[in-house]
């Protein structure tokens, strides 16, 4: 074993242990949220992950994005047995180990892929035209701005670097092995682009471009996997469990809150004591109605916030956004994703009971974004991955109305009306009928 | 015009009769005197078509959609039990609704509070007079002419019924223009999570002055709704471009009856 053996596997180990560690603080981060639970159905769950994440059926709305990110997504499967040879050769010292064992495959795999990093270029340029030069009013949105704008750059650069090490790597070992007589790969695209690039170039130019590559590629897949945790691309990960906890229910259902429940049947009972229901528990932390923070959300909206990515389908669809009121369901997940960082963090290193003055609402999201919302279900459907800002939306708001009495006056109207006419406006409710005499 | 045969649960009751379907009115169909057109249009297709139903009257109370939208749990609770009771001393099994929020509320919302009830909006009914060969249309008055569909979010989006409202305004022998955002990508009207009761936050914008230029741009004689907030809106919308004289804003329930002649 030599050197730069050794240095492979610090390398691997390192950073699949650094990306560990972050996984684990990221469930850690949503487990902060309320319980739900999201155990039955399960045939149909894993129907939705299959359809929604593998299959991004939901995708499929916006064409062009749809077929640009296919390209990556595919890509980005298939380079996956190329990363495992890389890894079996870094560690063992073998040069393309899978090869002979798999004859005539391997060049069709290699080839596929080839094939699949030069669609995935394509697709890069692409994305980075939309984002900078084309500039898709989704991606310049305010909430865009700064580290989410670089953010989502720095993953096409990286995409960049990948493909141009995959093609330097498999071109200059292309040239490498017809030098040394064993005749071409074969493989679809580095067999024509191999010699035309780096043809002519000596040995050790060659050799030294070989290793430049593979190592390039390796180290750029180690530092995404590093990367990766910070970054909104977590997608690629979380889709999978995001649809898989999706909820089920018509879109239309909302959560019914069953400590409101509990209440209302004694309000409704003429038979019962008050003074009967059994004395609280004295360590019990009373449950907030609806949402001020994290922990007042469920776990399903936290993984949720680390699942978006940030492609803004969600906002370009909202009616109160694309009328230009301050709300973006895009910035909602985004800040439930900032704070829930910012008070996992605290938690771990002050204990559970860390309080830093500040919560989601107020300090993250206004009460103008809150109440801006039709409750149309438009930034629901439009989600590629199955996110529900809505749920979060509405949760909010209860804790305003149910808290702290804080809502737009002439909602208070409407719901003074309710409670003495039993109709949101001020009819009285004995002439409900009357439409059937009136000519 | 004949009179309206309007039975309420308690009068079939005390004749010792039982209705099959429960029509729930809505506040909207009760009070707006929009609405209240759109109220008579089904009751008129209703009677025409023989269908025994009955209405709750003054013992009908608001479904509690829009507080629950607007974030107060308790008064929605509150609202819904009442109304279990109402609905479960008259033993009601089937209901239709005049209101998408109403439809949508009663028929996924309720059941966790303890009321199981079969629940189909309007259009939905429309559709299967028209299925089981009750109700017959020449298309009449809107023969030939232009009309989009503006999809509500509480029927479409919220739950996933794009056909019947479509399917019920193929019988009127029109050409049914689809908007550039429709179906599930329908946008909404403005008017929903209670958006109706209170004026919108600060933007460039009013959300039905959007939405009635994106149905303009189909250049209809009619708009057809199916529900009385977005009527609401969208009416307001098209006054806005002084376009009342050329664009009607119907619901499908009162096209209907209009073009079967009721």
């Amino acid at each position: 074993m030599g050197i730069s053996n050794i240095i492979f596997i610090i390398v691997l180990v390192g950073s699949t242990a650094f990306f560990a560690h972050n996984v684990r603080r990221i469930l850690h981060n949503i487990r902060l949220g309320r319980d739900e639970n999201r155990s039955d159905q399960k045939a149909e769950r894993w129907k939705t992950m299959i359809m929604v994440a593998l299959g991004q059926s939901k995708m499929t709305a916006r064409p062009i994005a749809a077929i640009l990110h296919l390209f990556i997504y595919v890509a980005f499967i298939f380079t996956q047995i190329e990363l495992i040879e890389i890894i079996v050769d870094g560690v063992a010292g073998t040069h393309r180990f899978f090869a002979p064992y798999l004859g005539g495959l391997y060049t069709f795999v290699i080839s596929l892929i080839e094939v699949l990093s030069f669609l995935a270029l394509i697709a890069t340029f692409a994305f980075l035209s939309r984002r900078n030069l084309l500039k898709i009013p989704r991606f310049t949105k305010s909430e865009m701005t700064g580290w989410p704008k670089l953010d989502g750059n720095i993953i096409l650069y990286l995409e960049f670097v990948l493909v141009i090490c995959i093609f330097t790597m498999n071109g200059s070992d292309e040239v490498l092995h017809i030098s040394e007589g064993h005749g071409s790969y074969g493989f679809a695209i580095s067999s024509w682009m191999g010699p035309a690039v780096f043809g002519g170039m000596e040995v050790e130019t060659l050799h030294l471009l070989e290793r430049i590559g593979w190592w390039g590629h390796i180290l750029v897949v180690m530092a995404f996997l590093c990367y990766l945790p910070y970054s909104k691309h977590l997608h690629i990960i979380w889709a999978f469990p995001n649809t898989y906890y999706s909820k089920l229910r018509p879109k239309g259902q909302f959560t019914n809150m069953e400590s409101v429940t509990n209440e209302v049947k004694l309000m409704l009972d003429p038979n019962a004591d008050p003074f009967a229901a059994p004395a609280p528990d004295a360590d019990a932390t009373p449950q907030r109605f609806g949402a001020k923070d994290i922990k007042d959300l469920t776990w399903v909206n936290i993984l949720n916030a680390y699942t978006c990515t940030e492609c803004g389908r969600c906002t370009s669809e909202c009616p109160a956004n694309i009328t230009g009121k301050k709300l973006s369901p895009r910035k909602i997940m985004m800040d439930v994703r900032d704070r829930a960082e910012e008070i996992g963090a605290g938690i771990r290193k002050n204990g559970i009971d860390f309080e830093d003055g500040k919560s989601l609402l107020g300090d993250y999201i206004t009460e103008e974004e809150v109440w801006a919302c039709t409750s149309c279900n438009a930034c629901v459907q439009a989600c590629p991955v199955n996110i529900d800002p809505l749920e979060i939306i509405m949760d909010l708001r209860r804790y305003l109305v149910m808290e702290e009495s804080k809502m737009p006056a002439e909602l208070a109207v409407m719901n003074t009306n309710i409670e003495n006419n039993q109709a949101p406006w001020q009819f009285s409710p004995a002439d409900r009928l009357n439409w059937r005499d009136e000519a | 015009m004949s009179e309206l045969k309007v039975p309420t649960m308690a009068e079939m009751m005390s004749a010792g009769e039982n209705p099959e379907i429960l029509f729930w009115v809505g506040c909207a169909g009760s009070f707006d005197d929009r609405a209240k057109k759109i109220t008579k249009a089904i009751v008129k297709i209703l009677n025409n078509c023989g269908v025994k139903f009955a209405v709750l009257g003054a013992e009908e109370s608001c479904s509690g959609d829009p507080a629950k939208r607007a974030g107060n749990e308790f008064l929605f609770q509150m609202q819904a039990m009442m109304n279990i009771q109402v609905l479960d001393g008259y033993e009601v099994k089937k209901i239709v609704t005049g209101c998408p929020h109403c439809f949508n509320t009663l028929k996924n919302e309720y059941s966790e509070l303890g009321g199981n009830y079969d629940v189909i909006h309007h259009t939905q009914l429309i559709q299967d007079l028209f299925e089981s060969g009750k109700l017959k249309v020449e298309g009449g008055q809107f023969k030939g002419k232009k009309i989009t569909f503006h999809d509500p979010c509480y029927l479409g989006r919220a739950n996933d019924v794009y056909e019947a409202p479509r399917s019920v305004l193929q019988k009127l022998d029109a050409e049914l223009v689809e908007m550039k955002r429709c179906r599930a990508k329908g946008l909404c009207c403005g008017a929903g999570g209670a958006q109706m009761f209170k004026e919108a936050e600060k933007g460039d914008k009013e959300i039905n002055i959007e939405r009635t230029e994106e149905a303009l741009a189909t250049s209809p004689t009619t708009i057809a709704t199916g529900c009385p907030f977005c009527n609401t809106m969208m009416t307001d919308g098209v006054k806005n471009f002084n376009k009342e004289n050329d664009v009607e804003v119907l619901d499908i329930a009162e096209m209907i009856a209009t073009a079967a002649d009721l």
